[in-house]
């Protein structure tokens, strides 16, 4: 059953994880690939403050309430990039078009890019274009790579976490992935749920102007919130606790996960981060993300690397990487 | 085994559908399984269907060893 | 007296085992067996109360025959399959329904119409698993089909019923258990009278919902009743069950269905625990328009679900439980559902009061 790849090595749980580490670090690594932060820190004799990251988009239905396939190859490149500090400044631009795929929709998806790019004050500077035979590709793939500059004395990663830190989340969680499947069908309710899908770049950088004690930030796409904590728990090498009652949910999405049995820490955003600070900094994330709840802290307990939750009812338990993809369920 | 959930009737639709809502989410479940429903009433939905009135009475019956247990604490 | 958190802690308080005494519970619903994960159940609970899980997950104790006749129409052409999201991934050798495009996900039953009627020249399977709860709303749907007169929808029909697993599993002479968390859900269609049954295995049990707090005064109710040694069962979930359930869909389960033998994933044959499509309905029962001989697959070696699905042992004492059975892997049933006891062990842990915490 693992000879071959699965849907589940792209659902950015463990079985992705599993894929990157078993095949591609023992392969490729390099002293920069291995960290696996959302983005790369590059450096020459000039400078280290260049971060560079790359997505590849394939999200289907191409059109969704809060957002397209174009809306989401900008906003989760630069998202990326700023998951390093970043200030994104160019875009390159790749398309996998599939033979028969409707000029007017491409044109749709080419103005969303433009809009977004614009909200984002980015520059598409590079592009490509291929064409594959009908049958041989679902209408079209996005790819986009992105590079920033870092500003002085911004040094965000992973690895930074430290007992004492607070953890945020700026905004609700859950919607992306539930308007996706709404959009796919896979739950047949009618909601105003819409992606989050925005980009956070400009955000993220008056944050950074604003407080020194910024330690993380990471944005919980594929795997939800669930799986982003797990991997800053891993790389921090301590323990980190959330209190249930604090992560925000909005009430509908909360409804759409009590009828069809899925759970809102993993499922997937495109509009949100994680933040990992010193509690000096939780004035300035609420002044820059008004939404932004504190939802648990890093601890010294032992044994490091893990993430627990304590419930609404006041039980304690652990929350590990997301396994495989949710599905609507009955029981 | 089962999840179910509370939902309201909002519209009784053509026999034996009706319009359901919960926290902003719409949907239509069949009444076939219990018919004996009205516009407000609260439902218990399992997979498309409403298989039980949800008795939202404040003074349920509760098991008297419950009550015990929380009056002890006044 | 008002916050959830709070009535909890009273409750922790006041469950009281004496020193030396354990008291094993077996709460028999998948369900509640995720809710006492995910609210970290086990962790508020002292040390002498084991709580175990019953065979109440209905994709765990489907057998790999019943999923490889699943299989075996997938595999067809004309044939389109509608399943709850629940069963897809369930492994079969090496195949699982989720590798075919012509099955499709509901989230009612009655959408497997709407497919039927869209697409006259396929043949659409609804593939039924569930209990009490969920088999009458496969009688309503074929009842509708007959109704309609949709002549390309069938059911592969893999329903079970509690009574008799439960009475195996009380009855079989290394029972340990001392008391029962009995389904919300299922008793809200088929009734608290329902488990009269019981009285003659002398175990008490109480009708639970899914909350934290409910669960939790459950736990608190069995604990005393097994300390004063009564044998009766309580309804703590009255908002929605009451002593006659839905009489309409335990109507409807008859006039559809009929006692069968069920082959229990793990377990075996339990003679009268399942349901099988009378003959008058007999044109929507997929077993006689497909008839079909499945492959015999041994369950995995090693693998001690039958155990687990009879509350006899947990997760850590299997030798493939999270190392060669994993849910990405899954060697047993319980890995397989999300709901199923190894799964959610694997997924939640056993809360930390073992730990340093």
């Amino acid at each position: 059953m693992t000879d071959n790849i699965t849907m589940t090595h792209g659902s950015g749980g463990r079985q992705m994880h599993n894929l990157i580490h078993d095949h591609l670090i023992s392969r490729l690594q390099n002293g920069i690939l291995e960290k696996l932060d959302d983005s790369a820190r590059l450096q020459n004799a000039n400078t280290d403050r260049l971060a560079m990251t790359t997505d590849s988009y394939v999200v289907s239905p191409l059109f969704f309430k809060g957002g397209d396939i174009g809306r989401l190859c900008v906003c989760g490149t630069v998202n990326d990039l700023a998951t390093s500090g970043a200030e994104a400044s160019y875009l390159s631009l790749a398309f996998i078009l599939e033979e028969g795929f409707p000029l007017d929709d491409l044109k749709k998806i080419i103005d969303s890019i433009a809009e977004t790019a614009k909200e984002a004050d980015v520059k598409i500077v590079t592009g490509d274009t291929k064409v594959v035979e009908k049958g041989k590709g679902d209408g079209i793939y996005i790819n986009t790579c992105g590079i920033g500059f870092i500003p002085d004395g911004v040094n965000l990663s992973t690895y930074n976490g430290a007992p004492g830190d607070l953890i945020a989340v700026t905004g609700s969680i859950g919607n992306h992935e539930t308007a996706l499947m709404l959009a796919r069908n896979l739950l047949k309710f009618d909601t105003s749920i819409s992606s989050d899908a925005a980009p956070l770049n400009k955000k993220i950088s008056r944050l950074l102007k604003l407080t020194k004690g910024i330690k993380t930030v990471k944005d919980p796409t594929r795997g939800g919130l669930a799986s982003a904590l797990s991997e800053i728990a891993e790389h921090s090498n301590c323990e980190i606790i959330l209190q249930e009652d604090k992560i925000p949910v909005d009430k509908d999405v909360q409804a759409v996960c009590e009828l069809a049995g899925l759970d809102p820490l993993f499922l997937a955003n495109e509009g949100k981060y994680v933040i990992v600070c010193d509690p000096s900094s939780a004035d300035a994330i609420t002044q820059v993300f008004p939404k932004a709840e504190f939802i648990g802290e890093i601890t010294d307990k032992q044994p490091k690397g893990r993430l627990l939750i304590e419930t609404v009812s006041g039980g304690l338990r652990k929350i590990g990487m997301l396994e495989t993809a949710q599905l609507p369920r009955i029981c | 085994m089962c999840l179910a959930t509370p939902v309201r009737i909002v519209e009784l639709g053509e026999n034996p559908m009706v319009a359901v809502e919960k926290d902003g989410v719409n949907f239509t479940v069949s009444a076939n399984l219990f018919p004996d429903v009205q516009i407000g009433d609260y439902v218990l939905v399992h997979a498309g269907f409403i298989i039980q009135k949800i008795d939202t009475r404040e003074a349920q019956e509760r098991i008297e060893m419950i009550n015990e247990l929380y009056r002890s604490e006044l | 007296m008002t916050g959830i958190k709070e009535k909890i802690r009273l409750i922790q308080k006041n469950i009281q085992i004496p020193l030396g005494k354990e008291i094993k519970l077996m709460e028999v619903c998948g369900t509640h067996t995720m809710s006492i994960a995910a609210n970290g159940i086990h962790s508020l609970l002292p040390e002498g109360i084991r709580l175990i899980s019953g065979p109440g997950c209905p994709v765990c104790v489907t057998s790999q025959k019943d999923i490889e006749s699943a299989l075996i129409l997938a595999r067809k052409d004309n044939v389109l399959i509608t399943t709850f999201g629940d069963m897809i991934r369930v492994p079969s050798g090496k195949d699982r329904l989720e590798n075919y495009k012509n099955v499709h996900i509901v989230y009612s039953p009655m959408e497997s119409l709407d497919l039927a009627m869209e697409n006259p020249e396929k043949e659409v399977v609804f593939m039924g698993v569930g209990f009490e709860t969920t088999a009458p709303l496969i009688a309503s749907t074929i009842t509708e089909a007959d109704k309609r007169k949709i002549e390309n929808f069938s059911t592969l029909c893999l329903h079970k019923t509690i009574p008799a697993a439960l009475e195996l599993i009380l009855s079989s002479k290394d029972s340990e258990i001392d008391g029962l968390i009995l389904p919300g859900h299922v008793s809200a269609v088929t009734g608290s009278a329902y488990y009269d049954f019981l009285q003659d295995q002398k175990t008490p049990g109480v009708i639970t919902g899914f909350d934290g707090l409910n669960i939790m005064e459950s736990i608190y109710l069995l604990t005393r009743m097994i300390l004063e040694s009564k044998t009766n069962i309580l309804n703590n979930y009255t908002t929605v069950v009451n002593k006659k359930g839905n009489t309409d869909a335990m109507e409807l389960l008859d006039i559809v269905f009929e006692p069968s033998d069920a082959d229990w994933r793990g377990i075996g044959v339990i003679p009268g625990s399942g349901l099988k499509i009378r003959d008058q309905y007999k044109q929507f029962d997929a077993l006689e328009k497909f008839p079909m001989d499945p492959l015999h697959i041994e369950e995995p070696k090693g693998c001690l679900c039958g155990l687990i699905l009879m509350g006899k042992v947990t997760p850590p004492e299997c030798r493939h439980f999270g190392t060669s059975c994993t849910p990405l892997r899954p060697v047993g049933p319980c890995m397989v559902s999300s709901e199923g006891t190894c799964a959610a062990w694997y997924k939640y842990g056993r809360g930390d009061k073992n730990s340093d915490r």
